[in-house]
C-alpha cells in the first residue's frame, strides 16, 4: 500500500501548511489584507481546478463556470442569512444545488457529440445571473447583504478537499475514462466507456466545487451582486485553466496563484490589470501554446528516472 | 459441437441514398477465425461499424450470443463481448501505452467512483488488478518495454500492435480486426499473424479479420467472406474463394492465385 502512504503524506503536508499560516495570522505577521489575498487564491484555485476537470481532463468546453459559482454563492447566502444555517451546511447547500444545476445542464447537452456544452453553459450562466437580478428575495441588482464568515481555515480546507477529490478522481479508472474521452471519444466508446455518463459525472463534480468556491467567496465579503458572476468572470476562470496548461491540475493551481497575486496588486488599476492579463496570455500563447505546464504535473518534474509523461 | 456466436441477417445500411452495404448474411461459430475481404470501398469497415454499434443498420439483424445487438450503443456492444481495432489507428495519443490498455480494461473493473475519490481499499485493489492485467496484455505483444511511453511516440508497427492489445483488454469473445497489418512490412506481418493465432488459442477467441492482402487471409482463415460494392459475392474455404470466378473478377487486376 505504498500509494496510500503518498496520499496520507499529502494530508500531513496540507495540515502543516494550514497550521503555519494560521499561526502567522494569529500572531499578526499575516495581516487582514494578506489573509484576504490567501482566501481569494483558494477560491480561484477551486474555480480553476473544478473547470480543469471539465475542460482539461474530459475535453468538454464549458464557458459558463461563473453560473455555478453564482448558484453556490447565492444558495449558501440564503442558507446563512435567511435560513440561519451553520456556514458548513450552507456551503454544502450551495454546492449540492450547483451540482444539480450541472446535472440539469449537462445531461441534455453532453449526450450529443460536438460543442453543445459551450452554448448551453454560456446561456445557462446568463440566465442564472438574470434570475438573481430579478428576484427581490435575494436583493435583485442591489445585492444580498452577507455576514462575513469565511476565513483562512474554511478556504484552505475547501481547497484541499477540492484538489484531493479531483486528483483522486483523475488518478483512477474513472478519470482515465474521462481522459480517453478527451483524446478520442469514438475510440473511448468502442473500448467500453460509457461516454455520456463520464462527461456528466465530470461536469457535475466540476459544478459542485464551483459551488463550494462560490459559497466561500460569498462569505468573504459583505455583499454579493449578480454582476459579479457575468461572462467576464467565466472568462477569468477559463484563462486560469488555459494558462496553466490544459490537462494539468498543478498548472491550474499555479496559474490561479500567479494571476490572483497580480490582480491583487493591481486592484487599484483595473485597466492595467486587463492589459497585463492580455499580455501574459499573448506571451504564453506565443512561447508556450500548451500553457505553463502543458499536460504535465509539477510532480513529473521530480520523476527524473521515469520516461514519458503519464499524467494519470 | 459448433455453436453460433454471431449471426448477421440481411444486414444493410444506406447513407443518403447510397447503399453502402446490403443483404449481408454471415454466421460465425465459436472459435472460428474468419476473413472478410473485398476491394477498397466494398463496405468492410462499414460492416464492422454496424457490428459494433457505431452505425445503426437501416435493415437486417445482428444477433450476438443469442441477443440482438443492432443499434446498441458501442460501449454496450463492447461490454457484451465484441471489441475491435480501427483501420486508421485511433489510440489515445497523449496517454501512456499502459494507460491505453487500462482504459479498455475499465469495463472489467469493479471499484466504483466513491471508492476512488475516498481512496478506499477496493480502489487500490481494483487499480492493482487493472495494472497487472494490462501489463500482461502488453507483454504478449512485446509492448511492456514501452509501457510508460506516450502512445503517439510508438513506432507505427507497435501502434498497430497496441490497438490489438487494447481491444483484447476489453475482454472480448469476438475480436474484430480491421486491416491490422496495414502498412507493415512482410516480416512484421508474419509476426503479427502468429500473434493473432496465439491470442485466439490463449483467450478462446472468435476472430473476424478484415485484410487487404489475400495471401495472408488465405493462409490463416478457415472461411472467408467476400464483399464487393456492399454485397456478399462469395463465402467459403480459402480454396473455394481462390477459384471463385466472381472473386477473381472483383479483384480484376490484382493477383488472386498464388
Ligand atoms: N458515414 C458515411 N457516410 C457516407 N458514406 C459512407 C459512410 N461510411 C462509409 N461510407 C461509404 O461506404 C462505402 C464503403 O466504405 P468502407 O466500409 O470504408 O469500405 P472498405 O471496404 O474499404 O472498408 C464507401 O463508398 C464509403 O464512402
Ligand atoms: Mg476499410
Amino acid at each position: 500500500m505504498k500509494k496510500s502512504k503518498v496520499f496520507w503524506g499529502y494530508i500531513v503536508l496540507a495540515l502543516v501548511i494550514y497550521a503555519v499560516v494560521q499561526l502567522l495570522i494569529n500572531s499578526g505577521t499575516v495581516n487582514f489584507y494578506y489573509e484576504n489575498m490567501l482566501i481569494t487564491i483558494c477560491i480561484n484555485i477551486m474555480l480553476a481546478v473544478s473547470l480543469h476537470l471539465v475542460i482539461g481532463i474530459t475535453g468538454q468546453f464549458s464557458i459558463g463556470h461563473a453560473g455555478f459559482m453564482a448558484i453556490g454563492a447565492y444558495l449558501s447566502a440564503i442558507g446563512t442569512m435567511k435560513l440561519e444555517m451553520p456556514f458548513i451546511t450552507a456551503i454544502l447547500l450551495g454546492a449540492v444545488v450547483a451540482a444539480l444545476a450541472g446535472l440539469l445542464v449537462g445531461i441534455p447537452s453532453l449526450r450529443l457529440k460536438g460543442d453543445y456544452l459551450a452554448i448551453a453553459t454560456l446561456g445557462f450562466a446568463e440566465i442564472i445571473r438574470i434570475v438573481f437580478l430579478n428576484i427581490d428575495y435575494v436583493g435583485g441588482a442591489a445585492g444580498l447583504q452577507i455576514m462575513r464568515q469565511s476565513s483562512w481555515g474554511y478556504a484552505f480546507f475547501a481547497v484541499v478537499i477540492t484538489i484531493l477529490v479531483i486528483a483522486n478522481f483523475t488518478k483512477s479508472r474513472h478519470g482515465r475514462a474521462c481522459i480517453a474521452i478527451r483524446e478520442d471519444e469514438i475510440a473511448a466508446d468502442a473500448m467500453g466507456i460509457n461516454t455520456t455518463y463520464y462527461k456528466v459525472v465530470a461536469f457535475v463534480i466540476g459544478s459542485f466545487f464551483a459551488g463550494v468556491a462560490g459559497a466561500v467567496y460569498a462569505h468573504n465579503f459583505y455583499i454579493i451582486q449578480p454582476t459579479t458572476f457575468g461572462f467576464l468572470k467565466s472568462f477569468d476562470i477559463l484563462i486560469l485553466v488555459v494558462l496553466g496548461g490544459l490537462g494539468s491540475l498543478s498548472g491550474s493551481v499555479l496559474a490561479a496563484i500567479f494571476l490572483t497575486v497580480v490582480t491583487t496588486y493591481l486592484q487599484g488599476f483595473p485597466e492595467t490589470r486587463m492589459i497585463i492579463y492580455s499580455l501574459v496570455l499573448i506571451i504564453v500563447m506565443l512561447y508556450r501554446p500548451t500553457g505553463l505546464l502543458g499536460t504535465k504535473e509539477i510532480t513529473d518534474v521530480f520523476k527524473f528516472g521515469k520516461k514519458g509523461g503519464s499524467k494519470l | 459441437m459448433s455453436e453460433t456466436l454471431l449471426k448477421v441477417d440481411n444486414l444493410g445500411i444506406t447513407f443518403g441514398g447510397l447503399k453502402a452495404v446490403q443483404k449481408v448474411n454471415m454466421h460465425l461459430d465459436r472459435g472460428e477465425l474468419i476473413g472478410l475481404i473485398g476491394p477498397n470501398g466494398a463496405g468492410k469497415t462499414t460492416t464492422f461499424n454496424m457490428l459494433t454499434g457505431v452505425y445503426t443498420p437501416t435493415e437486417g439483424a445482428i444477433v450476438f450470443n443469442g441477443t440482438s445487438i443492432a443499434g446498441l450503443d458501442p460501449y454496450k456492444v463492447t461490454r457484451g463481448g465484441i471489441s475491435r481495432t480501427f483501420q486508421n489507428i485511433r489510440l489515445f495519443k497523449e496517454l501512456s501505452v499502459l494507460d491505453n490498455v487500462k482504459v479498455a480494461n475499465h469495463g472489467l473493473a469493479k471499484h466504483n467512483l466513491l471508492s476512488s475519490i475516498f481512496r478506499l481499499p477496493t480502489h487500490f485493489k481494483g487499480e492493482a488488478k487493472m495494472e497487472r492485467e494490462s501489463l500482461s496484455f502488453l507483454k504478449i505483444f512485446g509492448l511492456d518495454i514501452y509501457k510508460d511511453e506516450l502512445a503517439k511516440n510508438l513506432p507505427y508497427g507497435m501502434q498497430r500492435r497496441l490497438e490489438i492489445a487494447r481491444a483484447l483488454a476489453a475482454g472480448p469473445r469476438l475480436l474484430l480486426l480491421d486491416e491490422p497489418a496495414a502498412g507493415m512490412n512482410p516480416q512484421e506481418t508474419r509476426d503479427l499473424m502468429e500473434l493473432i493465432a496465439f491470442i485466439r488459442k490463449e483467450f478462446d477467441l472468435t476472430i473476424l479479420l478484415i485484410e487487404h492482402d489475400m495471401h495472408l487471409v488465405m493462409g490463416i482463415c478457415e472461411r472467408i467472406y467476400v464483399l464487393d460494392h456492399g454485397q456478399l459475392i462469395a463465402d467459403g474455404t480459402p480454396t473455394e474463394i481462390r477459384n471463385n470466378p466472381k472473386v477473381i473478377e472483383a479483384y480484376l487486376g490484382e493477383e488472386v492465385t498464388e
